[in-house]
């Protein structure tokens, strides 16, 4: 019989990522409703020291697939060493963040176990037994509530969709000795900026578009560091070169739910509502009191960008 | 080089996609239907390599009657011919079951590489790409936003959160598409022209010797479609500055909003 949640983690240069967070803390509310056990699995090298922290999020226990080779994610070893573990561990429900290698490693291995996956879902309920995930569909003008019948099922959350909850589990790690099988992918180098939050997970996003006029971003950048939040474009200053692909909000860029967004100078066309028409609050600052951002915005100030939005940072810099 | 582009035909994002009476299915009845812009870059990609490297580009689709079209502009973009697995119900099938009519597919024709989008964007699974080089037990990689073809050898850039990897895969391989790889190009009138005589094959489930039944079932369905809930218009600031107009914005982010 399977049973029991596998949350896989997802850890960058010794730090999980905050979807991991709320993929555990989604996996241990399952795990309650469905009577079983959580247990975490983390691949990398070095890990196990920071494998501890897991229990914090409600991990009973912790596998830990402490290996070089694991170093870097790599389509082929991660779903060759993960799909060994679920051999093992015989798991009904698999859960991980739908963050970009969370993406790649879910869709691999559904294909490989043969099982359903609700890629990027929001929301998950239990009823009569059966897994219904909520997935945003068509660029999220549509929710499907997706019923799950395979033995285990995957679910892969929509990074800051689900709450974060600490609840402190025993957390024991057991070394996993991982058979890293056959690869055709060779890890060449990586650049990350890490100064930057990413976009997905930031609590707060502030974007530009064409309205910026140009590619100093800067009055953006000094609201977003206030508030430690990350700057986000329409996809037509991205076109104009001021600003990298990597930025973009909308159906061909990034999806993000902060709980707050700020559009500057964004007209609101449907391409960019999708990419972000699930933040919590949206403010509007448009010069223009047709634009159609306003029917979307929570809250709008009509105006040039660049007299109010240095006034929005003024006035945070004076509560903080 | 012999290179497959997997392409899905999907309705345009600006159109409206209803709800159907039996709130499973949606209506697409007055959309216009386009190429995912993911396999756009795919299409694109594929003749810029053919282009450098020399060989075809093959087309191939899962999809109705008037996928077809979708398939005829690829080839009249430059790609050099088509197969369309044409299907009546193929929307109820799920990213497995496409994944696994176009591995049959790809099983009996020559690939060094097989280029896919990241995600449709009707579905938004990003599924499908990787389950097909899963079946083909051949590598992929994904969200690649550039690539190079050395000594038989492919070297990807991927991107991730906050950066890129680069990873080198072994061919045949199959990778996904990132905004940021290529401008797709234009169909130009030539091309159009050219196109209406290239070879487009159209076949069955039956013809490829699959089974209908096969897919019709494989462990998930949808049991309820809804519409977001829908965000209603807010409050424009008014005041007589901006001084005051943000003064009453910050304010409501606190109280009300409780966002800050
Ligand atoms: C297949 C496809 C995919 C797409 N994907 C995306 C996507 O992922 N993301 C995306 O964003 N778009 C996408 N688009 C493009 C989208 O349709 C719009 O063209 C784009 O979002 C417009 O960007 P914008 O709002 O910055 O520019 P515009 O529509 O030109 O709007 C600029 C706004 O700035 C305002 N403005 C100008 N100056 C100032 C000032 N000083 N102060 C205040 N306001 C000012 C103007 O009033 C105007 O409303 C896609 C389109 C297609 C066809
Ligand atoms: N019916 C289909 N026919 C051909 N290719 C498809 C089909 N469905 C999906 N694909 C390919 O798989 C990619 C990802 O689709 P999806 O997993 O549905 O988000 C698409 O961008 C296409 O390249």
């Amino acid at each position: 019989m399977s049973k029991g949640v596998l949350a896989i983690t997802e850890q960058l240069d010794g730090v999980f990522r905050k979807v991991t967070y709320e993929a555990l803390s989604e996996g241990r509310r399952i795990a309650d409703q469905l009577g079983c056990d959580l247990t975490a699995v983390v691949l990398g090298s070095n890990v196990e020291i920071i494998a501890a922290e897991l229990g914090k999020y409600g991990a009973d226990r912790i596998i830990a697939a402490d290996n070089p080779i694991l170093d870097e994610y790599l389509t082929d070893t991660y779903t060759n060493v993960i799909s060994d573990i679920i051999a093992s561990e015989n798991p009904a429900v698999i859960i991980l963040g739908a963050s970009m290698q969370g993406k790649d490693l879910s869709a691999r291995l559904a294909a490989r176990l043969n099982v359903s996956l609700a890629m990027d879902c929001v929301v998950i309920r239990i009823e009569d037994e059966k897994l219904i995930a909520t997935r945003p569909i068509y660029g999220g003008k549509i929710l499907a509530d997706i019923a799950m019948d395979t033995k285990p099922v995957i679910l892969a959350v929509r990074p800051n969709s689900m709450g974060i909850t600490e609840t402190d589990c025993a957390g024991d790690i057991e070394k996993y000795d991982a058979n890293i099988g056959q690869t055709n992918l060779k890890f060449i180098e990586k650049t990350l900026d890490t100064t930057k939050i990413e976009l997905t997970e930031a609590d707060m996003v502030v974007s530009g578009g064409r309205g910026m006029g140009g590619a100093d971003f800067s009055v953006l950048e000094e609201l977003a560091e206030m508030f430690g939040g990350a700057v986000g474009a329409s996809r037509s200053a991205v076109d104009e070169g001021w600003r990298p692909h990597a930025d973009q909000v909308g159906q061909t860029g990034k999806v993000v739910s902060p709980n707050l967004y700020i559009a500057c100078g964004i007209s609101g066309a449907i391409q960019h509502l999708a990419g972000m028409s699930s933040s919590k609050i949206i403010v509007a600052v448009n010069k223009d009191p047709e634009a159609p951002i306003f029917l979307k915005a929570d809250y709008g100030i009509v105006g040039d960008l660049f007299e109010i939005v240095p006034l929005i940072t003024e006035e945070i810099r004076k509560i903080k | 080089m012999e290179i497959v582009v997997l392409l899905k035909q999907v309705p345009a994002t600006e159109s409206f996609v209803g709800i159907a009476d039996d709130k499973v299915s949606v209506k697409t009845d007055d959309v216009k239907w386009v190429i995912n812009p993911y396999d756009e870059f795919a299409v694109e990609e594929a003749l810029r390599i053919k282009e450098a490297h020399g060989g075809s580009v093959t087309i191939v689709s899962v999809g109705r009657d008037k996928t077809a079209e979708a398939v005829r502009t690829a080839l009249a973009m430059g790609a050099d011919k088509g197969i369309l697995i044409k299907d009546t119900i193929s929307e109820k099938y799920d990213g497995l079951g496409i994944a696994r009519i176009l591995a049959a597919v790809l099983k009996d024709i020559p690939y060094d590489l097989i280029i896919a989008g990241q995600r449709a964007v009707d579905d938004d699974n990003f599924l499908v790409g990787t389950a097909v080089a899963e079946f083909l037990n051949i590598p992929n990689i994904s969200l690649v936003i550039k690539e190079e073809i050395i000594d038989g050898r492919i070297r990807c850039h991927r991107t991730i959160e906050g950066g890129t990897v680069v990873i080198e895969s072994s061919l045949p391989a199959l990778i996904t598409t990132q905004r940021g790889l290529n401008e797709p190009r234009y169909a130009s009138l030539p091309g159009i022209m050219k196109a209406k005589r290239k070879p487009l094959d159209v076949k069955t489930l039956a013809d490829i010797g699959l089974d209908v039944g096969q897919f019709e079932t494989s462990g998930m369905h949808i049991v309820s479609l809804k519409f977001p809930p829908e965000r209603k218009s807010g409050r424009i600031i008014e005041g007589e500055s901006a001084q005051v107009k943000v003064s009453e914005l910050l304010r409501a982010l606190r109280e009300e909003a409780k966002v800050i």
